[in-house]
Formats: C-alpha cells, structure tokens, sequence
C-alpha cells in the first residue's frame, strides 16, 4: 500500500512554472539513518504542500511568499527550515519525547517559550531549552528569562529570590509540581529553592484565575513544574556547577527501565556555599553559607494497552543556612547578643501516588487519582527572634475526565480533600492549629473546532476556616481573523494567610510584630479574597519575510478581603484585615521577533499599580516597580552532525524606581533608583552528550550600597534587612557542565 | 451537611456519562489525505453527526479512528459526510467535482488509490 502523494503537481505546474526543491526526511535509529515516509512538507502559511514517499524523498514547488518550510511528522517535533537556495535538503527529524499525542498544539517554529493558539486560558509553556539560560540551579531562578514572572530579592541576609505574577508575590500564586500543590504554608519563603533545575521537563504558567481542578488559592496565576520521567529521560546525566560567588552544585539522575512497563529514576541533587563574602563591607554576609542534600526516586508504571500509567514518588531534603554577620559562628555567638547571626534548618519528606487510567475503547475517558503527602519541618532563629514551623500535609484528588455528546464538548469533574497539621512557634508563642477541606468541581470546555472556546469551572469548597464557598472560572478564546487570538478570563480565589511562613523576612528585622485581630480564623484575621479578570490579544504577523509575534495583557486583581503586611510604620510590622481597596493592574506588551533560525528576540515592558490602602494612605506597595522592561536575545548556530553547536543569549531587565517605606535611611517619599540588568550565557556542545556553559550575571556590576539598615547595631530597634531592591553580591561569574549517557 | 449534598450533586456527571456510554462502539477505517487542513475537514465532517463522540484522523497512517452510537447514527452515514467533504474513504468515494475543489495540499493521488 504506498501513501505517498506530490500532491500539487499536476494543476499548478503548469500554471506556475516555479523551480522546485528536492530533499530527503530520514530519522535516527541506533545508529542507522531511516526514511521517514509520508512526512508532511509544507510552506509556511501557505497550502502549497506535499508528503515524503517510500524512500523519505520529496519534491515542492517554490513559492514567493515564504522561505519558511515546515517539516511535521506524529511523534516528531515540527521543524522549520529556511530555505535559502536549491540545494538538496536532508533533514533529520527530533523524537518528541514529552509530547502527549492527544493534544494537538501548534507550533510555528520549536520555539523555547510556547504560547499556544488554541487553548482558552493564557498558558506559556517554558520547556527545558529555555530552563537552560537561567543561569541557575532551582525553581525560584529559572524565570530570569520570562517577562511575565518577576524575580525580586527578598532581603539581604537569606539570599532567597521572591517571584511575582501580576504584581503579586508567590503566596498568591498556586505553585504546582505534576498538578500536585506544592509551595504552600510552611514552605511559602524558601520551596523554591528545594526544586532542583534539573529536575524540570518544562513549566506551564497561567496568567490569570487559572483552571478549577487544582484548587481554590490560586489568585493571579498558576505554575506548575513537570518533573523528568523516568520513562523517557535519559538513562544517566551528570551537570557539575561553579560560580565566583561561592556555590557549588552537582546533580546526578539515573533511569532505568527494568521492563517494558516499569521504570525507575534516582535524583540526587546537592549543593553548597563555604565561602564568607562582604563585598560592601558592612560586617555581614553578602550570601548566606548553606548546604543541601535532595534526593528524589520515582517509579513510573506504563501499559499502554490496557490503558493504565502510574507514578509512586519519594523525596527527602535537607537544606541548612547561615547567616548574619561575618564573623558569626553559632556555638560561640548563639543567644549571646553580641554577635548576629541565624541558621535555617528545613527537612522535608515528600511522597506521592499518581494514578491514571485511559478507557481502552473510550480513548476520550479517563480517571485520575493523585495522592500526597508531604512533612516539612523548619527550624530557625534569626538573632535572638525563634522561628519554628512544621507543617504535615496530605492531599487526595479524584478527576474524571470524559465528554458530552462529542469531543466538542469535554469536562472534567471530580473531588478534593487536603488536610494540613501545623505546629507553630514564633519567639516564645504557639500558633498550632488544623485546616482541613474538602471540595468538588466541574470544568466544563467547548470547542468549536473554528474560532471559538470556552472553558468554564466551578467549584464548591467546606473549609474548616474560610467556610463553605463557592469558586466560579470562566475562560474564553475567540479568534476574530486568523492570525489574531482574544482571550478573556474571570475567577476567583481565597486563601488563609500564613503571616509568619509567607512573611520570614520579617525575622531579619527587629521591628515589632503588630497582629490587629478582629475575631478572624486565622492568626484572629479573616481570610483573603480576590477577583481577577483579564483580557489578552495575541497576533502574529509579517513584515517583508520577517515574522514577528505581539502580545498584549491586561489583567486587574482586586481584593475583597486582604490580610494587609504594613511596613510603614518604622521599627513595626503590622497585619490587618484590608480596609477599603487592594488592586493590582498589570499591562503587559511583549514582542517576540525570529529574523532567522539562528536568532530570536523578545521584548516586554510592563506597567504594574499594585496599591494598597495602608492606615498612611492607598499606595503603591513598596519595592514594587510600576515600570518594567525586558529583552532577550538569542543566538544559536545549527547543529552540525555530531551535533556540536555554538549557544549565546543576552537578557537585560530594567526596573523603574521603586517605593521604599519611610525608615531612617529612607526618609518618608523616597524612592529607590531605576536600575538595569545584564546577564549572558554561552553553551558549547561538543555533540550530543556533552555540553559546557559558562555565563556572567550583573554585567554591569549594579549593587544596593546599604542594603542592611541599622547594620552598625543589629540587636536595635531599627535594624532591618528586609528593604532590599536591588542585587547585593555584585558581577557573577559562573560555569558548568552537563554529561548525559544516550 | 448540607454542603456534602452539593459536593455529591457535582460529581453526579461522573455517575451519569459512566454508564450512559456503554453503548459506544469503536472502529478504525482508512481515510484518504495528506495534511493538517485535511486531518480537520474530516474530523470536523464526523464530528458534526450526531452519535459521533470522538474521530481522530492520523496524517502518517491515513487511518481515522472513531467511537460512535450505533443507535443514533449508522456507520455508513459517517463514510458518506466525510466522502462530502471530498476524502474517499473505504466505502465511498467523493465526487469529483468535490474532489477537485479540495485544498492543495488535500489533493491526494487517486489514481493509486485502492479504494472502490
């Protein structure tokens, strides 16, 4: 039975009497070269097209429109080439190891960021071509090169960076690993940084109120990390890291398949700093001296035929910190008020079960069971202030996945339970407490097939403190001309405050704790609550041959209840319940620009009001730029048949000035200077197995000259090292490696 | 308790479309086509039916796979909707007419074609 079919010959060859471009499509197996057969060749945006035949061969009319061809084959990632001149093309295609078959996702170019045209909510997909220009090492940095999450530095003593969506900080955000909520309570300041990079497949990050199956406490936005499968990762890789700042890191994972339906993978991750820095001399250090241990092991069943794939996973970290002054060393200078110093000691046990099944004759049915069970256990003290939480967390979900009539129209339904012990202590007070909830939902999407989705949820939560409520999503997707996508989005979402986990820079200052309760559930305050809409427009268009992609964003978050961190008053923190307004409007523009296959451009600036009323006034929350600008620039050489290659990027981050709370340093109506950034990064890859990178972050040098007030008197009133906005250690140079056994 | 009967009133579809689709039937046919435009003419042409719950159209195995109701549609209804569209299938062949006025890159070769 032959398939393959020149399927534009005959009617317009005569027509147009265009020259045509001969090629071959083959794949890599073991080592021996295959035809590809009936592989899709195609010009860009246009239907002048053809297949491969038996031997992988084909022949296409050129055309004026596009230099752009596009090669496509199930199972293999799309390629474009750019066609130059008439010479043969012999073109190997990619395995597409991570794709799911069932989604259909289109790709113009194997870009690193994705931003799909068909799905209704606002989701980028960073995969792990673009984790690889971050420079560094866990979760909290690999969004250096994304405009839509800010990384900012939390304080000057723990070195921990904070992200931000749509002006809001982390806690707003439901972190996810593998759908599994993962940063939340106890672990809101540093969990972050316990997710080695390596570890990532790729991360999704949804703009706005986000799906209804997670969870209610996502306010402005989701991140969920996909972690390597054993399955299809490689069966060994090593990476080895080096920076001038002090830290070493080394990751090491293992797979192997002990049958055709079982898998396994050891993770090892660890990472140290020994090293004393004080660059600006101010008698503390620059970056904290830590240590880390993380292993991770995974089992992954897979039985296709009869329908069924299962996770069982296992974790166990351990992170120490210490901090504070050079010359600190705890069992001389503990609980003596002499010397300042602190140590932060985490232990954290994960495990998880995952279960899916897919209906073998109702490939469009499928059940889902996910189940975890994490204990995180923190110990610290900060001077002479205590520190302690351990939170025990189990949480279950059942999802049912099926249709309505036809594929159309789909829904997903099902049930949720977490339950969370805490155990609590902040100086000599106990704040143990119990939350538990159990919720449902349904999540109904329409697709038209055409121009139009929708996808709408609602869920119905009994939680022992926010009560019984009711959380409504609503996704919509329009393309009014091709080219042009209109998204639209409106939800809401509710979470308990946890003051002392979510706010631990506060134990770097001395200020007094003010808690004013009302008679609230939590800590005596209310819950928070919030709605978030959105309106996003993406097109894409060309200019001559070039081809350049816009987005616009503008998605306003406003509270209805807040539990409000008030720094303004000096040597005080204050937490109350919101009084009045709390919005934050974010505007996003971005342009994404590829000249060629070799470079890639983006552009971003941001415009972000995030204004509180505080007892002073509504304001713009303090450390919160208003304006922000971003570019990344990327240079790649092909790949030659060894597969050696030539990597380059350059971002630049530009922060408008920044508020800052009126303290001694900062008199009131101060604001920090506007600054930028500049970071790069060049990778050689010897061929496929081995590659070495190199990069230097703050070019050009920039650092915060005090970043630590009262630092000349830590154990007094005013110290406080938490009003941090901008770098501390200045010019970083770094370099590694990375090893994988095919 | 009242809140637990809310939270069983929302998993009722579970209840409901698990049993309901016990009648569906699945079958698997060749399909003539090349490329994306022809994978969403066809899939579309099917979907449209009713008693069509799922088609999905493979480019590099032109073979369509599909889960219907036998008792809503009949599986000869579903050849001809997607023969309409201008892609022969293993029972009926389209028009020429049709045939001609396809995409460009839907315009298969026929003259190979083993199809009746």
């Amino acid at each position: 039975m032959k398939k393959y079919i020149l399927c534009l010959l005959w009617p317009w060859a005569s027509l147009v009497a265009q020259e045509s471009i001969q090629g071959i499509i083959l794949l890599q197996e073991g080592s021996a070269s295959v035809a590809v057969e009936g592989a899709n060749v195609y010009w860009e945006g246009t239907d002048v097209g053809t297949t491969t035949d038996a031997t992988g061969a084909f022949r296409i009319n050129k055309t004026n429109k596009t230099n752009q061809l596009i090669i496509r084959y199930l199972g293999f990632i799309t390629d474009t080439l750019t066609v130059a001149s008439d010479a043969k093309i012999t073109h190997f295609l990619t395995p597409d190891l991570g794709s799911n078959l069932d989604e259909v996702t289109v790709v113009q170019r194997r870009k690193a960021i994705q931003k799909s045209f068909l799905k209704a909510q606002n989701i980028y997909t960073v995969n792990s071509t673009e984790l690889l220009k971050a420079a560094c090492c866990n979760l909290s940095e690999s969004f250096e090169t994304n405009p839509s999450i800010d990384v900012n530095f939390s304080d000057a003593i723990t070195g921990t960076k904070q992200i931000r969506m749509l002006g809001l900080t982390s806690p707003y955000l439901m972190i996810t690993e593998e759908n599994i909520p993962m940063i939340r309570g106890a672990s809101q300041a540093y969990g972050l940084t316990f997710i080695p990079g390596t570890w990532i497949e790729s991360i999704q990050i949804t703009k706005g109120a986000g799906s209804v199956v997670n969870g209610y406490e996502s306010i402005s936005g989701q991140i969920n990390a996909e972690l390597k499968k054993p399955f299809s990762d490689v069966p060994f890789f090593a990476n080895l890291f080096s920076s001038v700042n002090g830290r070493n890191e080394v990751n090491l994972h293992g797979n192997v398949k002990l049958s055709d339906k079982w898998s396994t993978g050891i993770y090892v991750h660890g990472n140290q700093r020994t090293q004393r820095f004080d660059k600006n001399q101010d008698n503390f250090l620059d970056l904290p001296l830590s240590k880390q241990l993380n292993f991770f092991n995974r089992w992954q069943y897979t039985n296709p035929e009869k329908g069924w794939v299962s996770f069982l996973s296992f974790r166990w970290m351990e992170d120490q910190k210490q901090l504070g002054m050079m010359d600190y060393r705890p069992e001389l200078h503990r609980n003596k008020q002499s010397v300042w110093g602190s140590e932060i000691d985490t232990q954290r046990f994960d495990s998880s079960l995952k279960i899916g099944y897919v209906f073998p004759e109702l490939s469009y049915q499928s059940f889902g069971l996910q189940m975890a069970f994490s204990r995180h256990d923190q110990k610290a003290y900060y001077g002479y202030r205590n520190y302690n939480i351990e939170q025990q967390s189990f949480f279950a979900n059942l999802l049912f996945n099926s249709i309505i009539g036809n594929t159309k129209n789909k829904f997903k339904s099902g049930i949720n339970v977490t339950h969370d012990r805490y155990i609590e202590q902040v100086d000599q007070l106990d704040f143990n407490r119990v939350d538990y909830a159990v919720g449902g939902f349904f999540e109904y999407s329409y697709d038209s097939l055409e121009d139009f989705s929708l996808v709408t949820g609602l869920r119905l939560d009994h939680h022992n403190r926010l009560g019984t409520f009711l959380t409504p999503r609503v996704h919509l997707r329009y393309l009014p001309v091709e080219k042009t996508v209109v998204r639209a989005s409106l939800g809401s979402g509710r979470k308990s405050a946890n003051l002392f986990a979510e706010n631990q820079t506060l134990f770097g200052t001395n200020r007094e704790l003010v808690i004013r309760q009302n008679g609230g559930s939590i800590y005596g305050l209310r819950p928070e609550k919030a709605w978030n809409y959105g309106l996003s427009v993406r097109r894409t268009f060309s200019l001559g041959s070039q081809e350049f992609d816009f987005t616009a964003d503008y998605y306003v978050t406003r509270f209805t209840d807040r539990v409000v961190v008030d720094w303004e008053k000096e040597s005080q923190i204050a937490f109350y319940n919101l009084e009045g307004k709390s919005q934050a409007n974010s505007l996003q523009l971005e342009l994404d620009y590829n000249p060629s296959k070799n470079w890639s451009f983006r552009f971003a600036y941001k415009n972000e009001q995030v204004k509180t009323d505080y007892d002073r006034g509504y304001f713009q929350n303090p450390l919160t730029p208003k304006h922000r600008f971003f570019g990344n620039m990327g240079w790649e050489n092909e790949r030659n048949e060894k597969g050696a290659q030539w990597r380059w990027d350059l971002t630049f981050h530009q922060l408008g000035k920044q508020r800052l709370v009126a303290t001694t340093r900062d008199p009131q109506g101060s604001f920090a200077p506007a600054y930028g950034l500049w970071n790069t990064q060049w990778t050689r890859a010897f061929n496929k197995q081995l590659e070495v990178y190199s990069g230097l972050e703050n070019i050009g040098n920039y650092r915060q000259n005090r970043p630590i007030i009262g630092a000349e008197d830590p154990f007094g009133t005013i110290f406080d090292a938490a009003q941090v906005y901008a770098p501390i250690f200045g010019r970083m140079i770094y370099m590694g490696l990375r090893w994988n056994l095919n | 308790m009242k809140n637990y009967f809310y939270l069983l009133l929302l998993c009722l579809p579970m209840a409901l479309t698990a049993q309901k689709q016990s009648k569906a039937t699945s079958v698997s046919f060749e399909v003539n086509g090349n490329c994306e435009q022809c994978k969403h003419r066809i899939e579309k042409a099917g979907l449209a039916l009713k008693g069509v719950k799922m088609i999905r159209w493979e480019i590099p195995t032109h073979q369509l796979s599909l889960i219907y109701d036998p008792n809503k549609v009949e599986l000869d209804k579903i050849h001809k909707a997607i023969a309409a569209m201008g892609h022969d299938t293993d029972r009926f062949k389209a028009k020429d007419s049709i045939y001609n006025s396809l995409p460009m890159c839907c315009l298969y070769d026929r003259s190979e074609s083993e199809l009746q």
